[in-house]
Parts: C-alpha cells; structure tokens; sequence
C-alpha cells in the first residue's frame, strides 16, 4: 500500500509527496488542519489541504520572512505577528534579544496546539514570556491599534481561506497606522509563476504601493510551495530594505542556514518577467 | 428534517427521464448545452412547465398544494401562496383581493410602489398616514400606531389597512395594537412584510404579521430566507377566502412559473423550519457585535433597540445594521460609494445620511470584521468637517381622484409655473427619504411645487416624473 499527499497546486498541476503517516486530521470550524510524516520532507502541516510547513525546508521561509526586516533597522523593539500559527517566524524573532515584545494573532488556535504537539522544531518557543499569544482575526486586532509596533509580519496563508482578509486594503491601511514612524510591514506575497497566484502578488502589491512610501518585492526558493519560487512584500515609511545596517547584521553572530547579507541584497533582484508583471495595474 | 414535497417531486420526476415533448424548448439542455455550461446542469435538469406530475400553480391540487400547507404552518397561517413574480406581486394581489373599486385603504405616505400601481389596477381610493421622521437620522421610520389609530377613527368607512412592517432600517410599528383596532371596526389588515422574513423563527425578532393575526402578508423570503431572488411567499389568515385570493392571484401571475424558484421556496422554508433559530442567533450576534464595535469607534451610530418607545417606534430587527455616517461628514451615499470602490464591499443602499448593511445566513465574521475595519479606515481617512443634512417633513396629500382615475384620465403637460392648482397624472418621488411628493389624482398644492423647487436646488433625487427637468408636470386634462 502506498500513501501519498497530493495538493493540487493549480487546475493542471499536481504536488505529491509520500506519507509515512497522516498524524492529525481536523476541521477547526475555520479550515481543515492536517499533519503528516514524510520521508522526504519529514512532518509537514497543511491547512485546507495546502502545504504550510515542513520539516525540510521551514527554514528558508523563515529566514526571509525574519531576518530581511530584523537587519534593516537595528532599533526594533516591538513587533506583531499576524498568522504564523507553526510557531517558527516567532522561534526566529526571538534570536534578536534587543527586541523586548511579540504580539502574535492567529485566528485558529487548533493551529498553534497541532504545532506545539507536532512540529516542536518551529513551535518550541511560543510560550515565551517575550510572547503575547492572541487567537482572533488579524484585521480585528490591528483595527484599533495606533503608532504601536516597529515591524508587522503577516505570515499568512492564502487569501481564499480565513486569510482573505489579511490581503485587503482595509488590512494594509489599518497596519500602516498601527506601525510607527520607523515602521516596516513584511508580508507573505503569494508567487510569480502560476497566474492565479500571480494575481494575488500583482494585487497585493498595488494595495500596499497605494498606503506605504516603500514598497518592495523580494524572493527565495521554498521547494514545496506551487512553482518553488516565492515571494515577500518589505513595505516601510522610509527605511529602506537595502541600507548601511545590513552589512552590520553579522555582528548578531547568528548562524542561518539560508539568509546571509549577501543574500539579503541579491534577492531584491528580481527576474525581468517579474519586475514586469509588479508593474502592471492590477484590474479585479 | 423537514419534508420537501416539491423539490422531491422534482427530483422524482427527473429520474423517469420522460421524452418531452413539451416546453420548455431547451428540453433540460439536450439540443444546445450552452444553458448547461452556464447554470450547472442540475438546474436545468429542474427547469421544468407544469403537468401531471408535477402541478399547477393555479389550481395546486398536487405537490405545489403540499408545499403550500406547510409553508403556511411554518409562518403560522391558514394559506400560503407561492409567489414567482416577486413580492410586489404579493403586495398588489393583497390590496385587489381585499377592495373594490371606490372603497378605502389607509395606507403610509412612503408605500413601497407596487402597492400604489395595485391602486390604479384597482380602483380604490388612499387615505395616506404619514411616518413619523427621525430628524438626527434623517430617515422615516415607521407609522406610530396611534396614528393608524386615529385615522381608522376618523375613517371609518375604509375596508382595510396596508402597513410596511418592518421598515427598511428593520424600525417596527405596534402591529399587534394595529390589528387589534382595524378588526374592531371591521377592516382588513394587510401587511408588507418585505423585509421580515425572518420574524417567524425567532423569539427575539418582532412579532410577524400572521402571530398578530393581521389578514394578509407579503413575505419576501428571498430577501432574508434564503430563496432565489424573485421569489416569495403570500400568506393569509382564515379571514381570507381561498378562492377569491387564488383567483386574483391568477389575474395577475404568469401561467408559466419556474419550478426552479418555488423549489427554492420549498427547500429555504424547510431550512428555515430545520435550523432558522439557529441561524437567526449567529447572525443577531453577528450585527450585534458590529453595532457594538461601530459605535466603538466613534463618529458613525449604528443604531439599533436604543430607539425603541420614540417616535412610534415599538421594536427592532437586530440582525439589520443601519449605519448614520454624518457624524464623520460623510454622506451614506459617500461611504457606500467608498466602500465598494476602494475596499470591494458592497453594501444594500446608502442615502443621504445612512447605509444598511444585510447581515444573512451567508455572512461569517471574517466578512464582518473586513467591513469594520474598512469603516475604521474610511474614518481616518476620509473623516471631515460637519455635513448639513437637509430632511424634509411630509407633505400633507390632497386626493382629488383615485389612482385609477386619474391614470385613465387624457392628460397633458403643463409649465411647471401653470400647474398650481391642476390634478397630478405622474408620481414624483424624493430620494432620499423615499417620499413621495406628489402622486396619481393629487392636486398640486403651492407646499409641492416649493419643495420641488427645493430639491431641485439642493441635489435631490427627484424621480418617476415624465419631464426629468421638471419645466413641465404631467396633469389631467381638465374637461
């Protein structure tokens, strides 16, 4: 008997990868919540059956979701995280011991309990006492929020499920809002490739240019997300993503499997059919 | 689970595979599948004409009569009648069915317009109650009870009473004191109950129109119930005689209805009947959360029970979410044009001072939480200096002749200047509030022409008039 995980990643093209066990199945009353063990990939979490999170490769998204922002302003102290349920953008966050305080706000609780009994590796640090844990909608949270956070990072998942809200106008205006002056906002920024995803990065991109002074679009190679290639939204109100305190982050004296500040320069450049569909108005 | 007599007839009928040899022409999609691609074939599969197996609407005998007696036990009457040609057809078989030509009905000034063209197809004369306003909101709420009251005492020669109940906003009159007067002097109580679908399956809703006994009741349940637009029910008390309403019925409804919309009837009372309580619950919660959160924020009133016991006010809808957007400087009309344009949120209207929101069985918080934080947004964004509100009072109506006459009546138009005095052969509407100003068989008072003046002068809608400039008024020929 073989057991395989299939994502239909879009109408034509299917992601499979063999499972050694399913391990938790669930509907949370906001998305159907799996965990599997693999060979390839190890433990993996789905959430409508859409690949979240491995093992393998968490590390990559991760990184960039983290780091990017974190060696662009060495003065951030306090930052929201919206989403980011496996745990593991807060496990990376938390290597900056100069920041003093995380707001994280994940809509489904039955997110982060499958992540702290499965996924240890990414969820280990959840309850640290640095963290403000919150399980309501994002949009709700920031609403009322004003002039609070150095960094906002959306991890979320795509904007057909419960994440739909996190990719509106609504949400990047009330978030420009909740930052201060030296304010960032990275964001999850959907892929270039398949054209439904490419629609979501086009319009995402659109809103976000509308509402932040600094708009930018950085890339990094995640293996199992639809086409591999994925992207990162960096918005700010001035500070921009390449500046004199990159070259300096090495005095963190962190060690990271994917992000360097090389890397952190490179991946601003983005292919020319990329640059060019960024460019293009987005129409709903 | 609640039984479904017609759409299991349906379903039974489609399984024979009958060779139809009867219209309609698509044939269930076999010839061309162009109807297939579009609607899904288990639509078109359904899209049946009347026949033996499956009924007729007018004369039901089979599974259409069954789908009538239980939806008249689900909203508590003697009769229910399905309705294909939509509420407005309701409204109108209720007042044909009740009066003959020259008797008298009592009715608000802001009639929803199907039951004014229910008056020229019928004859008979109204006798007009003006809503109370509500001035800080500038909307025109329900008629005070007192009011109808006293106006069945001043009239008591008039054959029945036509009441919008709920108002658009979700404001309800005292039904029950209504009813209770109109039957004592022997009339009919005959209510639109439009936008009251939803009453019959929740304790905490407003008493509906058939629990306060009133005669008839148009029930838009593909407003609030979940049926398919166009369609709705028409509902009766036992004061009511089956035949004489079937029978105008018939004057008026298609001899062709679609069995996709009374099956859509079928299954969303069944619904209704199954989990309504539980629906109306969530999403009572759900609007009055959002009241909570928009007052919250300052600037906008979502208002809501805090109005009871003014103004004629007797009770309120909680799943409605009214919104007054003044007190940011915006018009209603402003913020539901933001609203779709910058954040894709569609709201039902929006006028001067207010929008409304339809909270239904399809709305989940996320969807709530993305129209408060756009309305948080729309605040910081676009908040400005104090916007006057110009709210006009009701114009008293002199009715010359009815509806009808003056509908049938040779007329002319006349310059605006030379109206004065002349018999009105037009309906002119002021938008907002959804007054009429001036209508069939009534005389042109100086009060009307300044208050077209007026509204031309302050960005109105005027509308249903024939000369859109108004340099003219359409009149009765004088003989």
């Amino acid at each position: 008997m073989e057991l395989w995980y299939t994502e239909q990643q879009t109408e034509h093209v299917r992601f499979s990868i063999k499972i050694k066990q399913h391990l938790f199945s669930s509907h949370s009353g906001f998305q159907q919540v799996d965990v599997f063990d693999s060979v390839e990939f190890g433990k993996f979490l789905t959430l409508d059956g859409l690949m979240m999170v491995t093992e393998k490769d968490e590390f990559i998204y991760h990184d960039m979701i983290v780091h990017v922002p974190m060696a662009t302003n060495p003065n951030i102290k306090k930052v929201l995280v919206i989403g980011a349920g496996d745990g593991g953008t807060v496990r990376e966050l938390l290597r900056y011991p100069h920041l003093e305080t995380i707001d994280m706000v994940e809509i489904d609780k039955m997110v982060v309990d499958v992540s702290v009994e499965f996924l240890p590796q990414t969820a280990s640090q959840l309850y640290d006492e640095k963290v403000n844990l919150y399980f309501e909608d994002g949009l709700k949270f920031v609403r009322s929020k004003v002039n609070e956070y150095d960094l906002i990072i959306v991890d979320s998942t795509d904007p057909f499920g419960p994440g739909e809200g996190l990719f509106t106008k609504e949400f990047y205006s009330n978030c420009y809002r909740a930052l201060k002056a030296e304010g960032i906002l990275v964001n999850q920024h959907e892929s270039p490739y398949y054209p439904a995803f490419e629609r979501n990065m086009r319009r995402a991109h659109q809103r976000i240019s509308e509402i932040f002074e600094v708009a930018q679009v950085y890339q990094a190679h995640i293996p199992t997300y639809p086409s591999g290639h994925w992207l990162f939204g960096y918005a700010s109100k001035g500070i921009q993503p390449i500046n004199e305190h990159v070259n300096t982050w090495k005095d963190y004296g962190l060690k990271t499997k994917y992000y360097n500040p090389a890397l952190h320069i490179g991946c601003f450049a983005l292919p020319t059919y990329v640059i060019e569909s960024l460019k293009e108005e987005y129409h709903d | 689970m609640s039984k479904t007599p017609l759409l299991d007839g349906l379903k039974r009928y489609a399984k024979k595979r009958v060779v139809a040899f009867d219209v309609p022409g698509h044939k269930q999609g076999k010839g061309d599948k162009t109807l297939i691609d579009v609607f899904g074939a288990q639509s078109i599969q359904y899209d049946f004409n009347s026949s033996f197996h499956l009924d007729n609407l007018g004369n039901p005998s089979g599974i259409i009569h069954e789908a009538h007696q239980l939806a008249a036990k689900a909203f508590n009457a003697k009769h229910a009648f399905f309705m294909v040609n939509g509420t407005s057809m309701a409204v109108m078989v209720m007042i044909l069915a009740s009066l003959k030509e020259g008797e008298s009905i009592i009715m608000p000034r802001n009639v929803h317009k199907s039951a004014l063209n229910a008056l020229i197809l019928g004859g008979a004369h109204p006798i007009y109650v003006n809503p109370q306003m509500d001035k800080q909101l500038g909307i025109s709420c329900a008629m005070d009870a007192d009011d109808v009251i006293n106006t069945i005492q001043e009239n008591p020669h008039a054959k029945a009473v036509f009441i919008n109940n709920p108002t658009y906003y979700g404001l309800v009159t005292d039904l029950q004191k209504i009813v209770d007067v109109a039957h004592h002097y022997g009339m009919k109580v005959l209510v639109d109950e439009a936008h009251g679908a939803h009453f019959s399956f929740h304790e905490d809703l407003p008493v509906s129109a058939m629990d306060a006994n009133a005669d008839m009741s148009s029930v838009s349940l593909h407003k609030t119930g979940g049926s398919l637009t166009q369609s709705s029910l028409l509902l009766c008390n036992e004061s009511m005689d089956y035949h004489h309403v079937l029978q105008t019925i018939n004057l008026l409804q298609t001899t062709s209805p679609s069995y996709l919309l009374m099956a859509s009837l079928d299954v969303a009372r069944a619904k209704l009947q199954d989990e309504g309580h539980e629906m109306f619950t969530k999403i009572m919660e759900l609007s009055n959360y959002a009241r909570h959160e928009i007052n919250a924020m300052g600037g906008y009133i979502a208002f809501g029970p805090d109005r009871i016991g003014q103004l004629g006010i007797f009770g309120f809808d909680h799943t409605k979410l009214s919104i007054h957007t003044q007190g940011i400087g915006l018009s209603g009309k402003k913020v539901y044009d933001i609203l779709r344009d910058e954040y894709g949120i569609q709201l039902e209207f929006g006028d001067v001072s207010n929008v409304l929101a339809i909270i239904s069985v399809g709305d989940r918080s996320l969807e709530i939480e993305r129209l408060l934080a756009a309305l948080q947004d729309i605040k910081e964004r676009y908040a400005q200096e104090g916007h006057s509100q110009s709210i006009q009072e009701f114009i008293q109506p002199q009715v010359q002749l009815s509806p009808k006459q003056a509908y049938s009546r040779e007329s002319e138009m006349v310059d605006f200047s030379q109206s004065y005095g002349r018999i009105s052969a037009e309906m002119i509407m002021a938008y907002p509030p959804g007054i009429p100003i001036l209508s069939y068989g009534e005389v042109i008072t100086q009060a009307i022409l300044d208050y077209i003046s007026f509204g031309l002068s302050n960005d109105q809608f005027l509308m249903g008039s024939h000369d859109p400039t108004f340099t003219t008024l359409k009149v009765v020929k004088e003989d």
